[in-house]
């Protein structure tokens, strides 16, 4: 049973204190929604979490300090999603799936039968057979975003991160997306991935989390997290929130009356 | 697989190519012998004259062609892969003007004249200086474009410094001394000059080679790569020490050799699957082909007017870049 435990992570850039004191514990099985305003510090707690950015507070997977551990033992912990999806060089799909295999094998040594079968297993699953001799540059943005998903799944990792993968996609591969992390969670993944399409989150993700200047400002089931109160104090919206087969539909209609009294405070 | 077999003839018939031009090198120059002849010559047989032609001017030349030819290659497919901009060449990050200050200083002071090694050990240290530069100035977390930025102002300077050099210099003699090296050139060097730069290239070599995994993870961004196990700070280290050894060390004995660097990384790139870590052993290859050929070219064109060799890698390497630019234009529309 894979727990993952983050306990008061705080990360500070150029002075600022971005993420402050957040606490999440999520067990494997669960998709984790992480929302919030622009600015409210979510690629910063993803990559903090990571070790990306220095921060403090602790984060463990099944009592392991991951912080603790060497860089490519840790990338065998935590894959990662980032937002940018610009490849640098016209590299085929299956070279880029094999990316994800680095922090498996040595320096110079060839890749292993476990190797060729995860990269293999990554690329029938994300449906990239038909491109796998073909360039990533030449591929379309839903595309590349699927070579990419291969690329973090080759890694098999009992968790993955992925911050705003939703973002460029049009419905139909958005609504996939979901639907592929929520079946990778049920195979006994530890999804988190930030978003900004509420009614998405609300469906597909068992947990949200919502940030707001840095801090949790609410966190547990989406019914729970997305009232029409917390929309109005975080995003300074008034919302539709409506039930319908599946899960909240979300619609953010107009901006809020109420001024934020921190603002003038 | 067939990509990996098709990689592998590519770096044979590269490899094939290099021989080929190292001997050609070796056999062609004012003094007209045989083939045979000069083979025979270069292991200390035959005519007594044509054995020191053989192992003291043409050996050295073609070895150096080999050796700085190989460094422009690796370091410019090294330097594309870890700033992530296929526009990197060496002369980007300001080892090549550094190390073109400090050889300029060793004409201009006269301790060149002095003796021999003074002006390649002061180039030397002018790249080595640039290092320091560098890594005080990118700090700890390795993001390449502080170092392009960083880079991009220790050329100026030294290009600023190297051209008060010229102009304070006592006499038209020394400043055409000067020029004339700065151009580029493998005529009038000899084995020392190769023991010279050998150990320091090969320690450069040996830097860039590592970072084959790194670069291909870095394709992805350098926050992907890091979160695959990559440590930039490493990363960079090893990009600009193993660039200011081996390009520093180059430099130091042939002057500033542009476009070797630019483009045949580009020009190799497709045919290992714009692989960076692929590229390295391609462009190294490749670099060494080139400046052979090059070099070769400048005897065979104009053997009495001393055509510098870095004047052709440019008259050459220019158009064939406009070309570039031209096709990937026309590729994006």
């Amino acid at each position: 049973m894979s727990i993952l435990t983050i306990e008061n992570l705080s990360a500070t850039l150029a002075g600022k204190r971005v993420v402050d004191g957040v606490s999440l514990t999520v067990g494997k099985g669960s998709f984790t929604g992480l929302i919030g305003p622009n600015g409210a510090g979510k690629s910063t707690f993803l990559r903090a979490c990571l070790g990306l950015v220095p921060a403090s507070g602790m984060v463990r997977l099944d009592g392991v300090d991951l912080a603790g551990l060497r860089a490519a033992e840790r990338a065998r912990h935590l894959a990662y999603l980032p937002q940018e999806r610009e490849t640098a060089w016209a590299m085929s799909v299956e070279a880029v799936v094999a990316l994800g295999r680095l922090p498996h094998h040595a320096r110079f040594a060839a890749p292993s039968e476990r190797d060729r079968a995860a990269i293999e297993a990554a690329i029938t699953r994300m449906d990239l057979s038909a491109f796998r001799y073909r360039a990533v540059t030449s591929l379309s943005g839903g595309e590349r975003a699927r070579v990419l998903i291969a690329r973090a799944l080759a890694q098999e990792t009992p968790v993955l991160l992925a911050d705003e993968p939703l973002a460029g996609l049009d419905p139909q591969h958005q609504i996939a997306l979901m639907r592929l992390f929520r079946e990778l969670a049920a195979e006994g993944r530890i999804i988190i991935a930030s978003m900004h399409d509420l009614t998405l989150a609300a469906r597909w993700c068992d947990r949200l989390l919502l940030l707001h200047r840095g801090r949790a400002h609410a966190e547990g089931r989406p019914e729970a997290v997305l009232t029409a109160r917390t929309l109005e104090d975080v995003y300074t919206v008034e919302a539709f929130i409506g039930a319908a087969a599946g899960g909240l539909i979300v619609q953010p209609v107009d901006l809020s009356q109420k001024k934020d009294e921190d603002d003038h405070g | 697989m067939t990509i990996r077999s098709h990689f592998r003839t590519t770096l044979v018939v590269l490899a094939a190519i290099t021989l080929a031009l190292f001997l050609l090198s070796l056999t062609i120059g004012p003094a007209d012998v045989a083939f045979s002849d000069s083979l025979h010559a270069l292991f200390g047989g035959g005519e007594e004259l044509l054995v020191l032609v053989m192992q003291e001017i043409r050996l050295p030349r073609a070895l150096l062609g080999l050796i700085v030819g190989a460094t422009l290659g690796l370091s410019g497919a090294a330097l594309q892969g870890y700033l992530r901009n296929p526009l990197a060449e060496p002369g980007l990050i300001g080892i090549s003007a550094s190390a073109s200050l400090g050889a300029v200083v060793a004409i201009y002071t006269g301790l060149s004249a002095l003796f021999m090694l003074a002006l390649p050990l002061m180039a030397l240290a002018g790249a080595m200086l640039a290092v320091l530069v560098l890594k005080a100035m990118a700090g700890v977390d390795g993001r390449p474009l502080t170092v392009i930025l960083t880079g991009i102002a220790i050329s100026s300077l030294a290009g600023a410094m190297t051209s008060l050099v010229l102009n304070l210099s006592p006499n038209p003699f020394a400043a055409t001394e000067i020029m004339y090296w700065m151009l580029g050139s493998l005529t009038d060097r000899s084995m020392p000059h190769v023991w010279l730069v050998l150990p320091f290239t090969a320690a450069g070599w040996l830097l860039l080679f590592r970072l084959g995994r790194a670069l291909d993870a870095l394709a992805l961004g350098p926050d992907a790569a890091a979160s695959m196990g990559i440590d930039l700070a490493r990363v960079q280290w090893l990009a600009v020490a193993g660039t200011a050894l081996s390009v520093g060390a180059a430099t130091a004995v042939t002057g500033a050799i542009g476009f070797v660097g630019l483009v045949v990384p580009h020009v190799l790139r497709p045919l290992v699957g714009a692989q960076p870590s692929r590229l390295l052993p391609a462009s190294a290859l490749g670099g060494a082909a080139l400046l052979l050929c090059t070099d070769t070219l400048v005897r065979v064109i104009a053997p009495d007017r001393d055509i510098k060799l870095g004047v052709l890698t440019a008259i050459v390497g220019a158009p064939f870049f406009f070309w570039l630019v031209w096709s990937h234009r026309r590729a994006g529309l």
